[in-house]
């Protein structure tokens, strides 16, 4: 009886049901990825009008407070993968779960202010100030101004931006790195769970990017944000993903750890990882344990 | 001079400040229906083509001929020329921006008048500046169907062959048309977007 209302019951409702099972008999532990998944694709497919497939049959999971990092050559369908979460894209068929909950059942502007978004060109408003575009998602929300601005400076000190220099400037004041930065507190303001990142680093400079990446872990360890990241850089996957899903051609190819990852010999994982490192020899089984220690 | 500006100075003034009036009116009501018009094709993309062509087409039409249909009708002409403003204003944001803000969740009327009402501002703003200089001009033919305004000086004028009256509406009206640029000059400067080269 219990377990055919567990199954009827949506995600959310399971978790629920689940704890109540739990407390009352203190038997029943449910398995950890039917609970926890913040993010989940179920069977995914989405072609344009008359165009290829760009992403076909797409199944997997994101755990809460883990990193995922989907990467792919260019046109693999990494983006338009991130899209579906927060329904700037709408799959063809399929499901994407945020927290249990189909987004297609959840109304689309909270659905929206509850994902944060990160993208490469940072998309910051040019019209507004630094504090101003961090806040604004709580603007729209029609918080007070103070909080507004308090909130924003907290962000802004934690993504390592002095609120008080960097707050009253212009995005055409700031560097690459420090736009990224904006982007990311931008990102956090209305405190979502679950971030969405569109090669947030891919127009920095090798330096710029390593220290964007470093700070980016350790924000996303002291917040357990749950982190769906797209990108096509082989170490910034294994640098910042605890999971790697490879797309090839709108096809899942992989859904694995770092480690997994780079002893598969799976043939697309292979290529992608030998066209990374080309001329560094042995230099791939190293990248993830000289990275992480 | 002194006692032209005696004889005429107080319907000088009064004409100007009826010129100010028709010609404020008539940015009002072109205004009200171009800017809106144009953020409505912004909308419906398909629309643009024919919409902005038939304004452009109007926009021909001359003047004079115009003012035998309407008095507001003339100004026709410069609703024209802001539709195709507003809606270049719109479509030239970064395309970026836009789909930033909608994944941000703002909703449909925050996105226009937090990102893409402000963005545009200047264009929009322009296409204001120089549809009011012109405007000035123009009205000046108003008072060919008695609308007033300084018109009336320069038509007497010519009537009377007296190019002392010529003038004395024809100059009000320059400046006029040159006190305008310069206000909505101030306007468009505080309204631009804060970019390098720029005082922010």
């Amino acid at each position: 009886m219990v377990s055919g209302l567990v199954f009827l019951g949506s995600r959310r409702n399971f978790r629920v049901f689940a704890a109540d099972i739990f407390v009352t008999r203190g038997t029943f532990v449910p398995t950890l990825d039917l609970v926890s998944a913040a993010i989940e694709f179920r069977n995914v497919c989405f072609r344009r009008e008359r165009g290829r497939r760009l992403l076909d049959d797409i199944s997997f999971a994101v755990e809460e407070g883990t990193t995922t990092a989907v990467l792919g050559r260019s046109g693999s369908g990494k983006t338009t993968l991130l899209r579906t979460v927060n329904r700037m894209i709408e799959p063809n068929s399929g499901e994407v779960l945020l927290e249990g909950e189909n987004v297609r059942s959840r109304d689309l502007i909270a659905l929206r202010r509850g994902v944060g978004y990160v993208i490469q060109e940072t998309g910051l408003f040019p019209h507004m100030t630094v504090e101003r575009n961090v806040g604004l998602v709580l603007e729209a929300e029609d918080h007070e101004r103070r909080e507004r601005e308090l909130r924003s400076q907290d962000l802004l000190n934690a993504v390592g931006l002095e609120a008080r220099t960097f707050g009253p400037r212009y995005p055409f004041q700031l560097s690459g790195g420090q736009r990224q930065r904006v982007g990311l507190a931008r990102a956090l303001a209305a405190e979502p769970p679950v971030l969405l990142m569109d090669e947030p680093f891919g127009a920095l400079d090798p330096l710029t990017r390593g220290e964007m990446q470093d700070m980016l872990r350790e924000l996303m360890a002291r917040l357990k944000k749950t982190v769906l990241l797209v990108t096509h850089d082989l170490d910034e996957a294994l640098y910042l993903g605890d999971r790697i899903v490879l797309l090839h051609e709108g096809k899942m190819v992989a859904d694995l750890a770092p480690e997994e990852f780079l002893r598969s010999r799976e043939p697309e994982i292979e290529s992608y990882v030998r066209a990374f490192h080309r001329g560094e020899e042995s230099a791939a089984p190293n990248a993830v344990g000289g990275k992480r220690a | 001079m002194s006692e032209f500006l005696q004889q005429y100075g107080g319907e000088i003034a009064q004409l100007t400040m009826e010129h100010l009036w028709l010609t404020f009116a008539a940015m009002l009501f072109a205004t009200a229906i171009a800017v809106p018009v144009g953020v409505a094709l912004t909308r419906k993309p398909g629309w643009a083509k024919p919409v902005i062509g038939v304004a452009n087409v109007l926009q021909t039409i001359p003047s004079l001929a115009m003012f035998g249909f309407l008095l507001p009708l003339p100004w026709l002409g410069e609703r024209a020329a802001r539709v195709a403003n507003t809606y270049a204003g719109i479509r030239g944001i970064d395309p970026t921006l836009i789909d930033v803000a909608q994944a941000m969740g703002l909703t449909d009327a925050q996105r226009f008048f937090k990102v893409e009402l402000p963005l545009a501002a200047p264009f929009i703003l322009a296409g204001l500046r120089t549809a009011t200089v012109t405007c000035v001009g123009i009205a000046t033919i108003a008072a060919a169907v008695g609308a007033g305004g300084l018109g009336e000086l320069i038509f007497r004028g010519v009537a009377s062959v007296d190019n002392e009256l010529v003038l004395a509406g024809a100059i009000p009206a320059a400046l006029l048309a040159l006190a305008c640029d310069g206000g909505l000059g101030l306007v468009e400067r505080w309204a631009r977007v804060p970019g390098p080269g720029t005082a922010a």
